[in-house]
Formats: structure tokens, sequence, C-alpha cells
């Protein structure tokens, strides 16, 4: 759709510049998401791994033969990264194509509807990235990394961020209003935090929830996460957990290129 | 000349509603055209179709000569639009509103920091330059809207309802900034449901009704061929409109019964009043003006325009 118009100048694509406006955009409000970025994963593992993981440890030992500390760092990165690519998508984006109507502004410069969406989720990607490596340092920090396969970590959370972005940036452009967040967050957000193997393995579900588990998109992101920072995990299920991300971001941004084109242009 | 913009048989449909019904017009090189109507009257779908941001359902339409179907981002990169709601981020200052906007065009980081100083100079905003833009007021925001618009330099510069919502010492600074792009050689395209601003503004107007042009040319042209040289106003308290219309019709061309007052299209209308004074018809208050787009509005459509 927009390959045979001419670009004006350079040979960089145009979405760059809905990236730069994201990022500068970033950068003038970034001061309290850092200092939370960086301190959020050492209060929780401190807690959680170190408090709780002290009293798991004493009643059942290991978990998969780890300490709890070392069994829930990998998936802390993996609901963090899937939040950030949440709180990213909704109120910001219906805020853009509704609200505030920058998303409109942009739609009347040499900007096509794809290159705002490419802009946003590389956007996404890029903040996710470097919030994986954040939470890489902490989680080594902590003595929990074991392989040098977690330096795969930060791309993994951002493919899990934008495994969840995408069709959330879809969503949101052709909401109305935000009355259906809410019950997004609570009933998917929530549970997939609480429910994807998360806190234990999914052995300590009844054999007929596993299935069901494995069904849950959270639950291969904190699957390949744990992959990552232990160096183990067969080959097909690590191909399948990568698979199902992968599908989500590209239905997503199949869907959003839909969803934006209609809400901007037509 | 080749004219800057040409729309024939225009054609916007949403579903089965049909909000700009095949309408052809051309526009010239630093001309400033109008389009006049009510809400709802199809102004905004026409714009959004002009500033090659919507395709038209049918129709052919060229911009800068060239087809917005293949080069939309060619064709906005050319043109300035300052849109309904102004459409800022209020959390950020006025200045990097105006930079961020810049880099949309590609436009390098230094050109940009000195077109955002002038174009802040030009719409006056230069001591809020570091604000926040949630702090400005409406006529602020409208105008720094405006500088936005400004800052890729465009030929053609299509303003939707610019002045809608402001008061009038904000309304009139902002037609002096608009007059003097024009003056610049800026082609302006303007929209709005007044009609003062229309005649202030607009060297060439379209009169849009659901959908349809009505009426097109010059403001002065457009009256004199719609409306009769002058009205007389009046105002009744208590007697009955229709009673008053049978009345009033001999001393005018054309009677026209509003809720609030009676309108008399007349050429001399000081004659005709003292003519209904001597008839013996009191009216409560009388005023007698020119006749305005407005006039020419309520002759076409028998509405007023605005609400």
């Amino acid at each position: 759709m927009t390959s045979n118009s001419s670009q004006v100048t350079l040979g960089w694509p145009r979405w760059r510049r809905s990236w730069w406006y994201h990022a500068t955009y970033y950068a003038q409000t970034w001061r309290g998401s850092v200092a939370s970025t960086v301190l959020f994963p050492i209060f929780y593992l401190a807690a959680m791994g170190v408090g709780v993981g002290h009293l798991v440890s004493k009643h059942t030992g290991l978990v998969e033969n780890q300490t709890f500390l070392h069994f829930i760092a990998p998936s802390l990165l993996a609901t963090t990264t899937m939040q950030l690519g949440e709180s990213e998508s909704l109120w910001p984006v219906l805020a853009a194509v509704k609200w505030i109507r920058s998303y409109h502004a942009a739609a009347a410069t040499p900007l096509e509807p794809e290159d705002i969406l490419t802009g946003k989720l590389t956007w996404v990607l890029t903040r996710s990235f470097a919030t994986g490596v954040v939470y890489t340092i902490v989680i080594w920090c902590f003595g929990a990394l074991q392989s040098w396969w977690s330096l795969t970590l930060p791309f993994i959370g951002a493919l899990i961020a934008l495994a969840f972005a995408a069709p959330l940036v879809a969503f949101a452009a052709n909401a109305d209003s935000d009355a259906s967040f809410t019950t997004i967050y609570r009933f998917a957000i929530v549970p997939m935090f609480l429910f994807s193997a998360t806190f234990y393995p999914v052995s300590a579900y009844p054999g007929y929830l596993r299935p069901v588990v494995q069904l849950v998109p959270l639950y291969h992101g904190v699957a390949l996460a744990r992959s990552a920072a232990f160096g183990r995990g067969a080959f097909l299920p690590l191909l399948c957990h990568l698979a199902v991300l992968i599908a989500m971001a590209f239905a997503g941004v199949l869907w959003g290129r839909r969803t934006l084109r209609r809400r901007l242009v037509d | 000349m080749v004219p800057i913009l040409e729309a024939i048989g225009l054609v916007k449909r949403f579903g089965d509603f049909t909000a700009v019904k095949e309408v052809s017009f051309a526009i010239e090189r630093g001309e400033s055209f109008g389009f006049l109507g009510p809400n709802g009257a199809g102004k905004t779908s026409t714009m959004r179709m002009i500033s090659a941001v919507s395709q038209p359902s049918s129709g052919a339409l060229t911009i800068f000569g060239l087809d917005p179907k293949t080069h939309g981002p060619e064709i906005r990169g050319r043109i300035g639009v300052v849109p309904q709601e102004d459409t800022l981020e209020l959390e950020l200052s006025v200045r990097l509103n105006l930079e961020m906007f810049g880099r949309y065009f590609d436009i390098p980081r230094n050109t940009l920091r000195e077109r955002a100083s002038e174009l802040l100079e030009f719409t006056q905003l230069s001591d809020r330059a570091d604000d926040k833009v949630d702090n400005l007021s409406g006529g602020m925001k409208r105008r720094l809207t405006i500088a936005r618009a400004l800052i890729n330099r465009p030929e053609l510069l299509i303003l939707d309802e610019p002045t809608t919502g402001l008061d009038p010492q904000a309304r009139h600074l902002l037609w002096e900034r608009l007059y003097r792009l024009k003056r610049e050689g800026v082609t302006l395209i303007i929209t709005t449901h007044y009609m003062d601003e229309a005649e202030q503004l607009c060297d060439r107007l379209v009169v849009m009704d659901h959908g349809n042009f009505v009426a097109e040319g010059a403001p002065r042209e457009l009256i004199a061929s719609h409306s009769t040289r002058e009205v007389v106003e009046l105002r009744f308290s208590a007697d009955s409109h229709a009673d008053l219309h049978d009345r009033l019709t001999p001393f005018a061309q054309r009677v026209e019964v509003l809720p609030d007052r009676i309108l008399l299209y007349v050429d001399e209308g000081d004659d005709t009043l003292r003519e209904i004074h001597a008839a013996g018809i009191a009216p409560s208050s009388a005023l007698v003006r020119r006749s305005s787009l407005e006039d020419v509005f309520l002759s076409l459509t028998g509405r007023t325009l605005v609400d």
C-alpha cells in the first residue's frame, strides 16, 4: 500500500520517524519509569525470591532442581515485558486515535498508517529490549543465571512484549471506549501473570489442567525465558514456544494494519 | 495555469451514508478558498480527501498535479493541515510539539530548531516556548496548531474550522496571521460555519449542504446574486409571527420568519422601516444591516448556518 509512493529524503524508511516520535516522547517523561524499571526487579526478587523462597525451600526443597529465586527470576522478566507490551498499547493507542488524536495528526504528514504502526511496535521492541537488559543484569546480580544462553533474555523479552503489544494495539485502534480495557487487564493479563507457570512448574497443576496452561500465551514466554536462563530445554518445545509468540506478533501486525488504516484514513 | 487542486465528481461514502455527493471544484495557486456550511454538510469529509488522507469513494482528484492514490506521502509533505481538534501533545513543551512534528517530514534537526523559533515568533508564542501545552489558552493552542501545520513550509494550508470556540480577540489575531500567510503566497483552504469568517478570509467559496454544493463564487457575488442589498431585522414582543408574515410581505422582496426574529430582504432598509412604521406595525426592535453570507445560506436552504 505504501510502496508506490516516493520518499522525500534519505534512504531511511518512513516508520523510523514515528519510532523517533515515541522515543522523544519517552525521553521527556522517562524519569519515573526508569527508576521503577531498575528498582522493581530488585525489590521483587528480594521479597519473593529470597523471602518466600526461603519458606519454599524449607518445605519442599528445590523447584525443578532450582532454588525458588532462580526459578521465578526468568518468569519475572517474561511477565514484566508482557505488561510493558500491554501498557504501551491499550490506553496510549486509544488516546492517539480518539482522545488526543496524535495518530490522526501523524496521518496528515507523509506517514502512512502502516508507518505509524511499525514505528509504535519498533518502539515497544526498543523499550522492552532495554528493560530486558536491565532485568537480565539484575537477575545476574542475584546469581540466578546459569548459562550463556541467558544473553538471549533481552531478545526474548522484546519478543514477548511484541507478541502482546501487536494484537492489543490492533484491538485498541478499533475501540470506541476504554470500557473493555479493564476487562482485558483483569481477566487476561492478571490471570496470565498468576497462572502461566510463573511461580511454580506446570507439573504442580493436576493433569487435566496442564494442557490448558499450555494454551496460555504467556506460558510460552515464561518457558522460553526459563530455558534461556538455565541453558536447557528440548529443541521441539522451544521451537513451539517461539512459534506461538511469533504467530501472535504476526497476526497482531496484520490485524493492526487493517484497524489502524480504517481508523485513520477511511 | 494548472490549478493547485482539482476535483471532478468527488464522492465519499461511509457504508450507506453518502457524506459528499459528486462535487467538482478547482483551486488556483495563491487563492484562499472556503467551504461554508452547517455541521454535517460534508466539509470535513471533503477536507480529509483533499489533504490526501482519505481516499475518495469515486471521482478524480489531483493535488499539485499528482494523484493522492499513488503519491499520498509526497503530496502530504507539501500540505499543512490544521484539524478541527488541536491534537497537540499536552504534556510536552510548545517548542517540542513543533520540533517533534517536524521530524515526521524528515526535516533536519538544525533546520527545525530555526523554523520552530520563526514560527513561534509568527504565532506570538515565543515567550511560551518552554511551557507545557496543557497550560496554554484555547487561542494559543490554536495558534500552536497553525504553527505546527507550517513546520514543513507548506504550499497549501488546509484549515478545518480554524476559529471555532475562540473568543473574538483570539479570532481576529488568527485571521490576521492567515492574511499574512496569504500575502506570502500560501494557498488557503478553509472550512467554517461562520459567515463572517468566510467573508473575511475567502476569495472564493462554495456553500455546502447535505454533501452538495448549493452555490459557488466570491462572497460579494454570492450575496449579490442570492440576496438583496440590505436586510431589515425585526423583533416583536407579543404578536404571532405567522400573522406578521402576511402583513409584512408587501414591504419586501422576501420575508423569512425565524423563531426569534423576522428578516425582510430589501434594497433600502431605512425606507422600508419608515413604511412599516407608517403602516402602524410596531416591532419591539428593528435593525437595518447589509446582506451577508448567512442570508445567502438561508435563502438557498431555508435554514440558518449556526443552530
